[in-house]
């Protein structure tokens, strides 16, 4: 494409088959105790 | 639905249904303000003087192909999602409040100083363990349980912490679980000893700090009213050498005070430090260091530049994390997890010093959200429901909003702190969360277009 460059196809559709398993780490763990990123997770069950 | 922005010279759009992620030119950029609302033949016609016609149909053409290939106004499929209609979270985070009291003052702290609005008091090593025996017994098939040593101060209660992490590495093996613990410390306390086995032990550390000396010391202060700064350095510094690659992070909290927080953040990486979040303070609108809609612009100017500096250190080998701008476009969260969101009050719960749980540690002390107690188990059911059903579909000011897959519907505190309601997001969160996404995003690109 000339006028177009994707830096990303999207994974959000497919990883609703994978059904959230749960596994992940829960967000306010990590280091915000004040404000919710849920985006920065890392998925474990890849 | 998309949403589109510019920064300098980088043109984002975002397919919000799908996640795709597109860097377009200005051609591109100004059909979308018309299409597809507008047809192609209206389309051409109103940027027509500005463009050659042919180019403009060459555009369309690339557009037209993304959204039959789902990756520009996808539809959103997930409200019927079975899963996410049928999902049944289990309890597997737990805050551990070891400690309802603090060795430092922190003027914003929502924790009323440490003690939560009660009396100071320090979590018994049978409370623990059993609020340790309440996780497992109510994580269901999950395997991996996290537990966060969390205050007040943590370092305050020490010895009970050691004890609840030599019991859960026991129950582990009698339960097929895996206990993640992690601690949230002040650092006045760590020593060479302590620093050890929180090393060894603790799957993350948060160590906290607000950066330069005299935006930390304005906050954090000891008991006699010394600024922490020249106490805790060394400690964290100490503390993040031993630590090598294993996980940590220096966070700490910005308010109106220093609205040139990205000044902050870089001296934390300034000093070596790779892990680092500084957030904006949740705190009343009538403080004083309260943040206001009229702090906007500074704070979105200040999250720019704080983007372009690490831009510049990631080219010259001095890259650092900077939490709020970490995204992963490929492997992160999947969309149910998107749509639930923290957790709080149905997989993550807050546990004080005597038991009392609550749905999280910004709950805590709030009678009204008093769920159960880990002797007797929990106890308003409904409550948990209520928050199990506070997703971004029930949320109106979420269902229409672009960032409600990065954000997730936001803070649930936040929200019923200023509206009462946790379905209300907290709007001024809200629109430093999206700032914050297009940042990364931002940097995304700029790097990628080396």
């Amino acid at each position: 494409m000339k006028h177009i460059r994707t830096l990303s196809a999207g994974t959000l559709k497919k990883s609703a088959e994978k059904g959230g398993c749960g596994e992940c780490q829960t967000s306010c763990q990590s280091a915000c105790k004040t404000s919710c990123t849920v985006a920065n997770q890392e998925c474990e069950n890849r | 639905m998309i949403h589109k922005f510019k920064i300098d010279d980088v043109r984002i759009v975002l397919d919000v249904n799908s996640g795709a992620v597109h860097s377009v030119d200005e051609l591109v950029y100004d059909i979308l303000e018309h299409y597809p609302s507008k047809n192609e033949g209206e389309t051409i016609k109103l940027l027509e003087g500005k463009y050659k016609k042919d180019e403009i149909k060459d555009a369309i053409q690339e557009i037209k192909y993304l959204i039959d290939n789902e990756m520009l106004f996808s539809k959103d499929t997930y409200i019927n999602n079975h899963d996410f209609i049928n999902r049944k979270p289990v309890i597997k985070a737990l805050c551990l409040h070891i400690a309802h009291d603090c060795n430092i003052r922190c003027e914003y702290c929502f924790a009323s100083q440490g003690d939560f609005r009660g009396d100071r008091s320090l979590m018994s090593e049978d409370i623990g363990k059993k609020a340790l025996d309440f996780l497992i017994e109510n994580s269901g098939n999950r395997r991996n349980l996290e537990v966060d040593f969390f205050g007040g101060e943590p370092l305050l209660n020490f010895d009970v912490v050691k004890s609840l992490v030599e019991y859960g590495r026991k129950r582990e093996k009698e339960t097929n679980k895996r206990f993640r613990f992690t601690i949230t410390t002040n650092a006045v306390l760590l020593n060479d000893e302590i620093i050890d086995y929180i090393n060894e032990n603790m799957d993350n550390i948060v160590l906290s700090i607000d950066g330069r000396k005299e935006i930390n010391d304005k906050m954090r202060y000891a008991v006699n009213g010394e600024g922490t700064y020249d106490i805790i350095i060394p400690k964290i510094k100490k503390m993040v050498e031993v630590r090598k690659d294993k996980s940590y992070f220096v966070r700490g909290t910005f308010t109106k005070h220093n609205l040139d927080f990205a000044k902050d953040v870089l001296h934390l990486a300034d000093l070596g430090f790779k892990n680092t979040s500084i957030e904006p303070v949740v705190a009343k609108p009538g403080e004083s260091y309260a943040l206001q809609e009229e702090d906007l612009p500074e704070i979105f100017k200040h999250y720019e530049e704080l983007a372009r500096e690490i831009i510049r250190r990631e080219k010259s080998g001095k890259g650092f994390n900077f939490f709020h701008f970490m995204i992963d476009l490929e492997q992160g969260p999947c969309v149910i997890k998107r749509l639930t969101g923290c957790g709080a009050g149905s997989e993550y719960l807050a546990i004080t010093p005597q038991g009392d749980i609550y749905p999280c540690h910004q709950f805590v002390g709030d009678e009204k959200f008093k769920i159960g107690n880990v002797l007797t188990g929990i106890e308003n059911k409904e409550l948990g429901l209520s928050f199990k059903n506070a997703h971004v579909y029930n949320k109106e000011k979420c269902k229409e909003c672009w960032a409600k897959f990065y954000c997730s519907g936001g803070c649930h505190a936040n929200a019923y702190n200023f509206n009462n309601d946790i379905n209300i997001p907290y709007e001024l969160g809200c629109e430093m969360e999206k700032k914050r996404i297009e940042c990364s995003l931002y940097i995304k690109e700029k790097l990628n277009m080396e």
